[in-house]
């Protein structure tokens, strides 16, 4: 026993018990304050409670209709221990080394809606807590960002495009509500469904078709308003053996959907372009290793297609990034979940996130603790973008504004 | 339907000794809110199929109930009543199919905003239950456990770090004959403590040998059933209209002799089994989710004194459809990410007895399988601690003791 040797304790049980202990509202702020604390030391960025508005820095020059917007979600859910807290850094170097000392981020984004993937995408991208089942192949029935900004601002169908994952979001981009109607909506990309169709289940490409992570034994069939395969090259100047052979260099879904994702920058330039990014859910199979495998591919994808935006000419000055998960995953103190294999407690950990935005006119290494609500998105686009999001519950984010 | 209106008869289909307990306790029954009772029925239903532990605390719950006034009633259950329910949850055969209630409750909670409110009112009636009903204390203190790493030559990243801080961590242990020291512990620890499910062993790999009075489960033995339920997945989700909750709602239907299992045998540990694979998820393709679900449902069910869990190397990952149709070629393997996985496996497996009453004496120790790496966690053992002393395992377990 002498030989036992002390060393500082990192965590203990005693405080997993107390944090227990605290209330809902209580734990979220607490879990912002941690990830505040650790960006500001591992990021050197600043605390923004006090600066002004950054509409009296910049984005000036850039006329309204020029401006551009990329959303990424950070999707599948990752909880902090292995992204924003001391011993997740490691897995999210590009977030923290490139994009946080660019960015504006918010601590404290609460998702207050339903924890599946599909839904909470679409009450993102409403603006609204949708209700519709996570399982089904339904459309948001609250219009959507894409349907405000192209019917108010009478913009193309070619100026706003979503690239997600094939399990069920192919109606996202265009919602059920009479207001809007059909024809107002996003064009859907859903590349593992190209790709699918491209090579005809011949060759080696299994490991760009995994699917549906939340139901892992289930993938549901598709329908809806999605890209159809003769479209790759009439639209998006591809031949079908320039993307197989592509996609054959490519190591997971998400890295495909960035493939595309870049394909469509280029020959569209669409203003308003969204991706959803799904790797990370594979950690709904239990593999802890394919799910850290999952974050670093996603913290580097995010990077590259920053860099990407910043080397484009249509992008490059005026587009502004925002990056955010739909939510967490559950905390390993609570027991009627299973850690971060999933998100079904509903606690507070799978339910506060975080967000950040980069590009001119948002003050750059600036965090934020207000706490935000996860729909207060399209508002916020809606403000930066020259849109009214009429029928959203959010809010705009005036510190971005 | 609602509660006050149940009949003696409407428990016919129960076993035997589930439609016993029902009716003793119809009374009961009768005053409890439809927002709980189902959850209840849940467990009675499957009483015969419960472990001793599990069977002695339900009992114990059902006289608790039994015991409260009108008055205790209103304020134990009040946030239950307080939840609305839609007719058509009402119109369902809770009585007959409680789980599939269940999950009709949960879609409609989600869907209504009352998720938060119903984990509320259920922490709240766990607590005052705790508080009501005394937790059985261990007849001598658990001991957790975990062996990882096998097929593997040298680790890539740093083990045990989560588990380090609550206990001692060793750096020179002798790795000769340590899964005999380990087997030895547990059948001496099954000797003097003999008890029906009390000692349990767990392997991601074969068979494991046979060790009298402990339970054996392996990821190998349940290869058929494995097969039989991979193939029957892959049958359903052809048929037209199958989408994933009508998936998992048969999948909970299963019974052991649906997938091959024989009948007599030990009914409670085959139905044990038969639940590891339909209701666990990835507990289908990789034998590390099933390692770690296994031991974490044993602990959260039997409550054992004692479970050694060996995790083998898992399947590499490779697209849904291949993992559910499995070739006959020889399957590749990922000893690398499995260590990965069990390395995360112990620190739950950790954290799953501790959750148990008398964890403020339990024990636990993981090993690096065929190398020189061990944590020991123990009363005796001060937390944080390290040990660069050449050791073998049964004298570490001499000092956890």
């Amino acid at each position: 026993m002498k030989n036992l040797v002390s060393m500082s304790r990192l965590v203990s049980l005693q405080m997993a018990k107390e944090r227990a202990q605290l209330v809902p509202r209580e734990l979220a702020r607490q879990l912002a304050w941690t990830r505040r604390e650790f960006i500001r030391s591992a990021a050197g960025v600043a605390l923004g409670a006090t600066l002004h508005p950054s509409r009296v820095l910049a984005r000036m020059g850039i006329p309204i209709a020029r401006r551009k917007v990329v959303v990424i979600t950070f999707g599948g859910g990752a909880r902090d221990q292995e992204t924003f807290a001391p011993e997740g850094q490691e897995n999210i170097p590009h977030l923290m080394r490139e994009l946080v000392p660019q960015s504006a981020f918010f601590t404290h984004v609460s998702n207050r809606g339903i924890l599946g993937h599909y839904v909470a995408t679409a009450s993102l991208a409403t603006g609204v807590y949708e209700t519709i089942n996570n399982f089904a192949s339904l459309p948001p029935e609250s219009p959507t960002v894409f349907e405000y900004f192209r019917k108010e601002l009478k913009r193309p169908a070619s100026d706003a495009w979503v690239v997600a994952p094939s399990n069920g979001f192919n109606r996202i981009g265009e919602s059920s509500h009479r207001s809007f109607g059909p024809g107002w909506g996003a064009q859907v990309i859903l590349p593992k469904y190209l790709l699918g169709a491209a090579t005809s289940g011949q060759g080696d490409y299994g490991h760009l078709l995994r699917d549906s992570y939340e139901t892992p034994l289930y993938a549901p069939e598709l329908s809806g308003n999605i890209f159809e395969l003769e479209q790759l090259e009439a639209i998006l100047k591809l031949s079908v053996a320039d993307f197989r052979a592509h996609a054959r260099t490519l190591s997971s879904p998400d890295e495909l959907s960035v493939y595309i994702v870049r394909q469509l920058m280029r020959k569209f330039a669409p203003s308003l372009l969204w991706v959803t990014l799904h790797d990370i859910d594979i950690a709904h199979a239990g593999a802890y290793s394919l799910y850290i495998e999952g974050i670093r591919r996603t913290d580097r994808l995010s990077a590259e297609l920053w860099k990407t935006i910043q080397s484009e000419p249509e992008y490059a000055g005026k587009t502004t990034l925002f990056i955010l998960p739909d939510f967490g995953r559950d905390s390993d103190d609570d027991a009627g979940g299973n850690g971060f294999q999933h998100h079904r407690t509903g606690d507070v950990i799978s339910r506060t996130t975080w967000m950040m935005a980069l590009g001119p006119g948002i003050r750059p290494g600036v965090v934020y603790d207000r706490p935000v609500d996860s729909i207060d998105l399209v508002p916020t686009l809606g403000s930066m973008m020259g849109f009214t999001a009429s029928l959203s519950m959010g809010k705009p984010i005036t510190e971005i504004l | 339907m609602r509660p006050e209106e149940l009949k003696p008869e409407q428990f016919g289909g129960y076993p035997p000794e589930a439609r016993r307990l029902a009716l003793d306790y119809l009374e009961t029954f009768r005053r409890l809110p439809l927002g709980f009772l189902p959850n209840l029925l849940r467990e009675v239903i499957e009483f015969d199929f419960k472990f001793p532990v599990e069977r002695r605390l339900l009992e114990r719950e059902l006289a608790n109930l039994r015991s409260l006034s009108e008055q205790d009633l209103r304020v134990w259950f009040r946030e239950f009543t307080e939840i609305k329910l839609s007719d058509s949850l009402e119109k369902l055969n809770w009585v007959t199919s409680p789980a599939q209630f269940v999950e009709q409750l949960s879609a409609h909670l989600w869907a209504t905003h009352q998720m938060d409110a119903f984990r509320h009112a259920a922490l709240g009636y766990a607590d005052k239950l705790h508080a009501a009903v005394a937790p059985e204390p261990p007849a001598s203190p658990r001991f957790g456990i975990a062996v990882i790493g096998q097929g593997v030559d040298v680790a890539s990243e740093t083990l045990f770090r989560r588990l380090r801080p609550y206990g001692a961590y060793f750096s020179a242990v002798n790795p000769e004959n340590g899964l005999r020291h380990l087997l030895e512990a547990v059948a001496a620890r099954a000797n003097s403590n003999p008890a029906p499910y009390a000692h349990w062993y767990i392997d991601g790999g074969e068979q494991p040998p046979h060790a009298s009075g402990v339970t054996l489960v392996s990821y190998g033995a349940m290869e058929p059933v494995r097969a039989a339920l991979l193939a029957r997945i892959r049958a359903e989700t052809q048929k037209r209209g199958m989408g994933p909750e009508a998936l998992r709602t048969l999948m909970a239907q299963l019974r052991p002799v649906d997938l091959g299992m024989v009948n007599g045998g030990d009914a409670v540990l085959n139905r044990f089994q038969i639940k590891l694979l339909t209701e666990g998820s990835g507990t289908q393709i990789f034998s590390t989710s099933f390692v770690q679900w296994a031991a974490r449902e044993a602990l959260r069910r039997a409550q054992p004194l004692t479970v050694l869990a060996r995790f083998a190397p898992r399947q590499r990952q490779k697209p849904m459809n291949e993992l559910l149709s499995p070739s006959p070629e020889q399957v590749e393997m990922d000893p690398a990410g499995s260590l990965m996985d069990a390395d995360m496996g112990a620190y739950y497996n950790w954290i799953n007895q501790q959750r148990l009453p008398g964890s403020e004496k339990s024990l636990f120790l993981a090993w690096f399988e065929n190398h020189k790496e061990a944590v020991a966690i123990s009363p005796t053992l001060p937390r944080g601690t390290f040990s660069t002393e050449a050791i073998d395992l049964r004298g570490i377990l001499s000092w956890m003791t």
